[in-house]
């Protein structure tokens, strides 16, 4: 019975299809139907497998439907693996799916495109979950490109501008470039263990010392973690998630927020054995994932945009997840995506309603005092700032604070990091709220016309909401008296493979001092924020006049879309066009090709000089050959 | 009829089209509607034939030479020529792409050809004639006359019924074709006169008992030929002027089919007859490959005439099939038979798109369109599906094979093999920029306000008969993406052989699978064929298989 969960994947791409083949015809009421339905579908679907799979013996289902790929030594299953990991993934990712689907029905109901917004939208929701159930690294690979074609495709929605097919191009080349590290790991690995199955790499990994210097399976990781870059949006491959914002908002909830851009997190939770075997990595992990949660905080803290600001943020918190896996805590990685999951998809939609209420205005500052318009969107939006903020109670605080805490283990230098990108996120944050629903609204003609959302887009704001509250206590900490739920939950998924389990992350160190530093930092930058921005613009930019220099580099985001242009693409075209004009014309087709051609020409024309027509002259040149061999035959 | 039907399938093949085309040649110009639909039911038929008869064989089965047909034909200079035609997992699914794309291409650019359109498609036909031949023939100098046969109605279809510059292209294609095949005759020449014969296993006993610096000098005459047809960095120069200035069916026909003819000749004669001159050289091979793969890439990506970037991705594509075969391992090899079947796909899908483009906008300039996707919906989604196929995007046939070729070259075991398959791997992500930003350009953003441009010529979308076209295409894309093994299982163990006799040390097995299939024994096929940890099975080609 089990082996209904490829019905999970499937039902969505049933749905896909439905609405891009015969969407228009239908209707815009069957297009709602099929597409929500089915997404609604496959999450019950994906309920009741999760609960088979909390019976089965060791917490895990492996599923085989047929053979993709065979030849010589490759193999390649059509396989489903359900564990604590991709079962708690799957849920996630069809559950928040099936409400932005609903929140959709309303967001493009006025949309000309609405059956081929949903085809991509069901679409992306079937690659997700090839990727989240796939029990090979190339089914993985297959939802992992598969979520940016359709990443390319949604944030290019609106085909027709210029802006938004330009971002969705951008997108999709940085998640290729990552995809070719990707691609380059997974050759290591097959090399390595002459198997793409991901149980049975980590059966073989869990019998391998770790890694002593730069090895192999270094070189392996690294380029896999460099794939988790560009779909993670990390240094160096984050440049395009900010851009991605073009497309609609309820896209940016769930692909650019929710659950795409965690999927690099994922990967490597999925190949955690192999990963911890590396050293060099991790920390390679730490680093990157850190630094990247300061410099998207400090871009966040001056954008204007109220979706910039948020990707941004985004880009942030997917820093500190890999700062969390990159200090030995996949579990608490994986728990930050969970919780950040909710109120991430949460802000998003509820700027959404913003968005929708002002008529498609995005600049922060022209709102302001929208508080009594939107009651709901502006309580549940609180509650989900609250959330990211870290503020104790709300379920950022958890997996945030195990992240830090985690982190000063591993290096104070990574916890200081993380604890000042932490202050920005407070500050911009507050930001944030106060210019969206606090003082006078500065752009009065919209806000007379601005009105809640339908219901359609209110309900899954409160469930969201509800989530982004309750989801933080499955992971209280042992030093709140708590039990970390979550790592024994997925700790067979985390070390599968591996002779022996290995203890829970051993906790030691200030771990109540470290917490209050934080909730007192967060806290502390949140009200310094909310009472600058709270009555208006004007202190804000008497602020910014102070420091014009670094306002001016955090406005144009350290100008590295520009280092990127001038230093890299156009060096590129310039050498494509060398190359064709150079050597391609010059070279090859002048000098080897048409050279010769030339040559015969000349030769020919040459030799047809002594063809005279004049009798005398052949007499003549006869008359020295016979001389010539009189000479020689009588020499 | 019937009895000799079956006992003839391969002789029919070959020459049916060729006599049918002569025939359509005959008709007046003004029976031109007449003779163009009676060419298309030809070829439409002959593929159907084709493929209800070359598909009975059981899908899995470790066949080798099912169909042939071998009888003596006459002698040069002493030397018998044979009249050899079989089928065999290497060439079973070139011979399908080439009866799949003949009658496609000629429906598809059905109007398109407004000039004398019967003879055009008669040349078709005696075309399709020289692919077939030169893919099912077994006997080496029957083999060089197939494939300089081709040559001549791809002279006339590029140099009558092409571009401005039809004339310089058609002749830089002949004769840069011709020039290199010339010095594989002689080769070939040599080698026969030693051997006594054309037949290719006698003839690569034969090279194994030349001293190996000749092996070398014969491989490399071979490999020249091979090459330049492919084409293999540097030697492309001919293929961006050939295919621009052709009409599009040349293009299609082109790119679809000729192109394999290189590197099938590389993985059926050249690897088996000169097996240690083969692995001497995969270096460099490999070399020109990974720099064709990058190199094709750049190139296309600064194209500004869509045709020609679909050219230069050709070299691109190609140059993967080269890398896979240069790898010398199963499933390197196996890719590339793969790859090879992918391009003729797509890459002639997409000369028919733009074909279709070109005859609604009367240019192919990327700045002369934008928003196309607004006035034609349905070609836009089409063409989306196979730039996917073309960037190798997992689930369609393109990410399959190149996902092959660069595994298998990563474990080839060569030194060399990890470099460059990391290498190779830019070209997957170059592909995808030349592809998509040329979409972008050409059928995102805004109409293309110019009143002249391409965008403002375009009245109608895709018509039925277009569409009829497309589908089969598009249904093979995900077809080969999903279930490769419908395609590559058939040549598996013939590559297993083929590998595992030119790695062995003991040479009487190098040539077995050379041999016609009557003498290779099963023993001596047996012994350890393990290449690349494939299970070996055992050959079983009895009597009864091969249908004489």
């Amino acid at each position: 019975m089990q082996k209904i969960a490829w019905l999970i994947p499937i039902l969505p791409l049933i749905g896909s299809a439905f609405n891009g083949l015969i969407g228009k015809k239908a209707g815009k009421k069957a297009v709602s139907i099929v597409g929500v339905g089915t997404v609604v579908a496959s999450f019950l679907t994906a309920l009741w497998v999760f609960f088979a799979m909390k019976d089965a013996p060791g917490h895990r289902l492996d599923l085989i439907y047929g053979t993709w790929m065979a030849t010589g030594s490759l193999t390649v299953p059509f396989g489903l693996t359900i564990d604590p990991l991709s079962g708690t993934m799957m849920l996630v990712v069809t559950g928040i799916s099936a409400l932005i689907h609903l929140y959709s029905v309303g967001y493009m109901a006025e949309e000309e495109g609405y059956a081929r917004y949903f085809c991509y939208l069901n679409l992306f929701v079937f690659f997700m979950l090839t990727l989240v159930l796939g029990n090979s690294l190339p089914l993985l690979f297959v939802g992992w490109e598969g979520v940016g074609l359709c990443s390319y495709l949604l944030i290019g929605y609106a085909f027709e501008t210029e802006t938004a097919p330009a971002a969705g191009l951008k997108a999709f080349l940085f998640n290729r470039t990552g995809d070719m590290g990707m691609a380059i790991g997974m050759m290591a690995l097959f090399a390595l263990f002459g198997t793409l199955t991901i149980g049975d790499i980590l059966n073989q990994a869990g019998h391998m010392q770790a890694e002593v210097g730069f090895g192999v399976l270094t070189f392996a990781t690294l380029m896999l973690f460099v794939g988790a870059t560009g779909k993670s949006a990390q240094i160096p491959l984050y440049l395009w998630l900010p851009d991605a914002m073009a497309g609609p908002t309820p896209v940016s909830a769930l692909i650019h927020a929710a659950t795409m851009v965690t999927s690099g997190i994922y990967m490597i939770c999925r190949l955690a054995p192999v990963f911890s075997l590396t050293p060099i990595t991790m920390t390679t992990i730490a680093w990157v994932g850190g630094l990247t949660a300061l410099l998207a905080a400090t871009i966040g803290l001056v954008q204007r945009d109220i979706k910039k600001v948020l990707a941004y943020s985004t880009v942030s918190q997917l820093g500190y997840m890999f700062l969390g896996l990159g200090s030995a805590g996949f579990a608490a990685g994986f728990f930050h995506v969970f919780t950040h999951a909710w109120f991430k998809a949460l802000l998003f939609l509820g700027a959404g309603s913003v968005i929708h209420a002002m008529h498609h205005e995005q600049d922060l500052f022209r709102m302001g005092g929208l508080k009594e318009k939107l009651p709901i969107t502006f309580w549940t939006m609180l509650i989900a700032t609250l959330c990211i903020m870290g503020i104790p109670g709300f379920s950022g605080f958890f997996s945030k604070d195990e992240i830090l805490y985690l982190a000063f283990l591993k290096s104070p230098a990574l916890w200081a990091i993380g604890l000042v990108a932490a202050c920005c996120t407070a500050f911009y944050m507050a930001r944030l709220m106060a210019l969206a629903f606090l003082g006078e609204p500065r752009d009065s003609h919209a806000y007379e016309h601005a009105h809640e959302a339908p219901m359609t887009m209110t309900l899954p704001l409160v469930v969201l909401a509800v989530g982004a509250v309750v989801a933080g206590f499955w992971g209280i900490p042992k030093v709140l008296g708590g039990t970390f739920a979550v790592e024994h939950w997925l700790e067979p998924a985390l070390t599968y493979g591996h002779a022996e389990a290995e203890a829970g992350s051993v906790h030691e160190g200030p771990a109540m001092m470290l917490m209050g530093i934080s909730v007192a930092a967060a806290a502390g930058f949140g009200l310094f924020g909310w009472s600058l921005y709270k009555n208006g613009t004007e202190k804000s930019e008497r602020l910014a006049a102070k420091f014009p220099g670094a306002h001016t580099i955090l406005l144009n985001k350290y100008f590295l879309d520009e280092l990127v242009e001038g230093y890299l693409l156009r060096p590129t075209r310039w050498f494509g066009n060398v190359l064709w004009k150079l050597f391609d014309v010059i070279i090859i087709d002048g000098i080897g090709v048409n050279l010769p051609g030339a040559l015969t020409r000349v030769a020919g024309d040459f030799t047809a000089l002594l063809q005279t027509g004049r009798v005398r002259n052949y007499v003549l040149s006869m008359g020295l050959g016979v001389l010539v061999l009189l000479y020689i035959f009588l020499k | 009829m019937t009895e000799w039907m079956s006992n003839h399938l391969l002789t029919f093949l070959v020459f049916a089209p060729a006599i049918w085309g002569l025939l359509i040649l005959c008709f007046p110009e003004k029976q031109a509607p007449l003779a163009k639909l009676l060419a298309i039911f030809g070829a439409a038929g002959l593929f159907f034939i084709s493929a209800a008869r070359l598909l009975t064989i059981p899908p899995e089965g470790p066949m080798n030479l099912v169909f042939a047909e071998h009888m003596p034909w006459f002698s040069v200079v002493g030397l018998p020529v044979e009249y050899s035609l079989s089928i065999d997992g290497l060439n079973l699914w070139l011979v399908l792409l080439t009866t799949f794309l003949t009658p496609l291409t000629m429906l598809g650019t059905y109007r398109s050809v407004t000039q004398r359109a019967g003879s055009f498609m008669a040349l078709i036909l005696i075309l399709e004639s020289g692919m077939l031949g030169a893919f099912m023939a077994q006997d080496l100098l029957f083999f060089y006359l197939f494939w300089e046969a081709m040559l001549i109605p791809m002279y006339f279809v590029i140099g009558i019924w092409g571009g401005d510059e039809r004339k310089y292209a058609a002749n830089k294609f002949f004769l840069y074709t011709l020039s290199g095949s010339l010095l594989w005759l002689v080769a070939l020449l040599y080698l026969a006169t030693k051997a006594g014969t054309f037949a290719p296993g006698i003839m690569a006993a034969t090279a194994l008992g030349l001293p190996f610096s000749v092996q070398c000098t014969l491989f490399l005459a071979f490999a020249l030929a091979f090459a330049i047809k492919v084409p293999l960095f540097p030697l492309h120069t001919w293929l961006p002027d050939a295919h621009v200035q052709a009409p599009t069916a040349g293009s299609v026909i082109l790119a679809g089919v000729l192109l394999k003819l290189g590197s099938y000749g590389f993985l059926r004669f050249a690897l088996p007859m000169f097996p240690d001159a083969f692995s001497h050289y995969a270096k460099p091979i490999a070399m020109l490959s990974v720099i064709a793969i990058v190199y094709g890439a750049l190139v296309a990506m600064v194209q500004r005439d869509i045709k020609k970037l679909v050219a230069y991705s050709s070299v691109s594509h190609m140059g993967f099939v080269m890398l896979g075969l240069a790898s010398m391992t199963v499933v390197g090899t196996q890719g590339a038979m793969l790859q090879m079947l992918n391009h003729g796909i797509s890459t002639g899908a997409l000369f028919l798109l733009v074909g279709m483009l070109y005859d609604r906008a009367h240019t192919r300039m990327i700045s002369d369109f934008g928003g196309v996707a607004s006035k034609m919906p349905v070609f836009t989604t089409f063409f989306f599906i196979v730039t996917l196929s073309s960037i190798g995007l997992p689930l369609t046939n393109g990410f399959v094979g190149e996902f092959l070729i660069l595994n298998g070259t990563y474990i080839s075991g060569f030194p060399w093999g990890r470099v460059f398959a990391t290498v190779a791997t830019l070209g997957v992500l170059l592909g995808a920029v030349y592809m998509l930003w040329m979409v972008k350009k050409v059928f995102w953003g805004p109409e293309n306000p110019d009143e002249d441009s391409g965008t403002q010529h375009l009245h109608s979308d895709l018509s039925v008969r277009e569409i009829a076209v497309m589908v089969p295409i598009v249904v093979l894309i995900f077809w080969m993406g999903l279930h490769p093994r419908s395609f590559i299982s058939v040549s598996e163990q013939p590559i297993v052989n083929l590998l595992h006799s030119a790695k062995a040390p003991d040479p009487r097995v190098r040539v077995q699978p050379m041999l016609k299939p009557e003498s290779a024994t099963k023993d001596g096929l047996k012994d350890g064929l393990a290449a690349d940890g494939a299970a070996p099975a055992a050959p079983s080609i009895s009597g009864e298989e091969v249908r004489k």
